[in-house]
């Protein structure tokens, strides 16, 4: 059963680029109210491991104060497209990008571009956990440290802001000297979180945060994802398509390195304008 | 006999070998161990530690200079080696496919083989024919080149054991390449880092080619750098070559604080392991 899945798939993604050009290439004029501000935006994104291309020409607008979500089945490049956007993948060698990523307008990959400028600007938290080997507070601070953001006297207040921004300070204002590694899964994520908002960043990216959580480390995630968008422009890959349906306004289907449909979230879930999406969000394959 | 019967005695066998060779690995370090402090423990007295050797034909007398110029000679190694070997460990761990990484690793490693008596040439051509004499500092450079190798080679085997994540959570908070290397990678693989350069420490204080015509020998208490210096390996083999049964016995008492000063070495290097490691953990 599962054979004739992947063959029906298979038979069908070539028609994906040809099947309707103008929708992945420019999302439909009222995807955002009028008046938005766009801060992130790609424009014929094209990327590529060595020889094998994993995007195809994506063009995508991420509105500010707003959290959009990218799903689509593994190895469909929403992570690798993700990024692009804070130019993670320059650490991975054999790897090309082609085309734009601008960040309020400014090319990110342009020659003039500072890279340790552009990830203060756009944070991110990976997918699994990876909080340094150093007490609770150093890690919050770290960010903070290296990039001298300010003075010795303010950094106890600037990590106790980014963790109750995170939702667990109060978990772990007691031992803020012993060791992150001490905490669970769920509270090391949160304090990821805090480390990349403790620098206030203004895009986080997050790269499927909760994927590796309990149910109720998730809920806590997602809440805090639904909080900080008031703040911050959030980008989130999510596997999980109720996650996404329940913290996003928009939502970015990818499949096969092609951006396949980006719209409100309301819209994708409810009235998706590709068959494909439709039939990955309600399950046939993926 | 029964398949299982049989499999039982293979077992026990192979269990019976293992014991075995842990046992024939053991006895030569038992036998030298014991060998060393029942020879040496007699000759070892306060006057060994402070003072310096007699002139031929009288008895008495100690190794203060060669204590001191041993301990000399190791801090110059260390000075060395622990910057260089460490920060090529770094490249190497952090660029591992660039052509240069590659030379390095052949090269550390042909130099880690390498016969010390050669490193002990290739120092003496280095630091002591320029000059016209020899000198701690010649030593210490030989010293350090058997270091140096040992410590990048570690440091970058260790530093591939910490997981890459945490480099890239540091890149994404604004840090650049180094600064991630310095205050994520290389904290957290400090442990094993730590407990490489203690080796390799306990290695080279037991050296005496590479000091033969680097250092040299010095009857005197000496401290200067640019003067030859003394030192337990150097005195232990001239003192042992001697036909003097006073200088033989005042060989094997510096044999002996030469061993004490490895065990210590090593016996360090596992404590601090235990205590970094207990400070990452929880």
């Amino acid at each position: 059963m599962s054979e004739n899945t992947t063959m029906e798939i298979e038979s069908r993604t070539p028609a994906i680029p040809t099947a309707n050009p103008a929708a992945a290439a420019t999302p439909a004029p009222n995807v955002f109210p009028a008046g938005t501000k766009i801060r992130m935006e790609t424009r014929g994104l094209n990327f590529f491991y060595g020889a094998n291309q994993a995007l195809h020409e994506v063009s995508l607008q991420v509105p500010e104060k707003s959290v959009t979500a990218f799903i689509g089945p593994s190895g469909c490049g929403k992570s690798t497209y993700l990024r692009c956007l804070n130019r993670m993948n320059d650490i991975i060698p054999d790897t090309r990008v082609e085309g734009e990523v601008l960040l309020d307008g400014q090319d990110v990959y342009g020659s003039g571009t500072d890279v340790v400028a552009l990830r203060r600007r756009v944070g991110m938290v990976f997918q699994k956990s990876n909080p340094f080997p150093k007490s609770i507070f150093e890690n919050v601070a770290y960010g903070l440290k290296i990039n001298s953001l300010c003075r010795r006297s303010e950094m106890h207040e600037r990590v106790e802001k980014a963790l109750r921004g995170s939702a667990i300070w109060d978990e772990v204002k007691d031992r803020l000297n012993s060791s992150a590694l001490g905490l669970s899964g769920g509270q090391q994520q949160r304090l990821c979180i805090a480390r990349a908002l403790a620098i206030e960043p203004e895009v986080v990216l997050m790269d499927e945060p909760a994927s590796a959580l309990d149910p109720i480390a998730t809920q806590k995630i997602e809440e805090l994802i639904y909080d900080l968008k008031r703040q911050y422009t959030i980008v989130i890959v999510t596997h999980n398509m109720q996650q996404a349906a329940r913290v996003s306004e928009y939502t970015a289907f990818f499949m096969l390195g092609r951006l396949v449909e980006h719209d409100r979230t309301e819209k994708i879930f409810t009235n998706p304008g590709q068959k494909i999406t439709e039939d990955y969000i309600t399950g046939r394959f993926g | 006999m029964t398949r299982d019967s049989r499999r039982r005695l293979l077992s026990r066998t192979v269990v019976g070998l293992c014991g075995l060779s842990v046992v024939v690995a053991l006895i030569p370090l038992a036998l030298i161990f014991f060998y060393v402090v029942k020879q040496g423990f007699s000759s070892l007295n306060w006057d060994f530690f402070t003072k310096l050797p007699k002139p031929v034909g009288e008895v008495g007398g100690g190794m203060a200079n060669a204590i001191a110029g041993t301990l000399i000679l190791i801090g110059i190694a260390a000075a060395v080696a622990i910057p260089v070997g460490l920060i090529a460990g770094i490249y190497l761990s952090e660029y591992p496919k660039s052509h240069l990484a590659s030379a390095v690793r052949f090269t550390a490693d042909a130099l880690n083989g390498v016969p010390s008596i050669v490193i002990g040439i290739f120092a003496y051509g280095l630091a002591v024919m320029p000059v016209h004499r020899f000198s701690a500092l010649a030593g210490g450079i030989a010293l350090a080149f058997m270091m140096i190798p040992i410590i990048a080679r570690t440091a970058e085997e260790l530093l591939n054991l910490v997981p890459p994540s945490l480099r890239e959570g540091a890149l994404a908070l604004g840090s650049t390449r180094s600064r991630a290397a310095f205050s994520v990678m290389v904290p957290a693989a400090l442990p094993g880092i730590m407990t490489g350069i203690l080796v390799a420490l306990a290695r080279i204080s037991g050296e005496t080619a590479p000091l033969l015509f680097t250092s040299f020998n010095n009857r005197f208490f000496s401290l200067r750098l640019d003067q030859p210096i003394s030192s337990l390996t150097v005195q232990v083999y001239t003192y042992a070559i001697s036909p003097y049964d006073d200088w033989h016995r005042q060989a094997w008492a510096g044999a002996l604080v030469l061993v004490t000063l490895i065990f210590i070495f090593s016996a360090l290097a596992r404590i601090v392991t235990r205590r970094l490691e207990r400070m990452h953990r929880a």
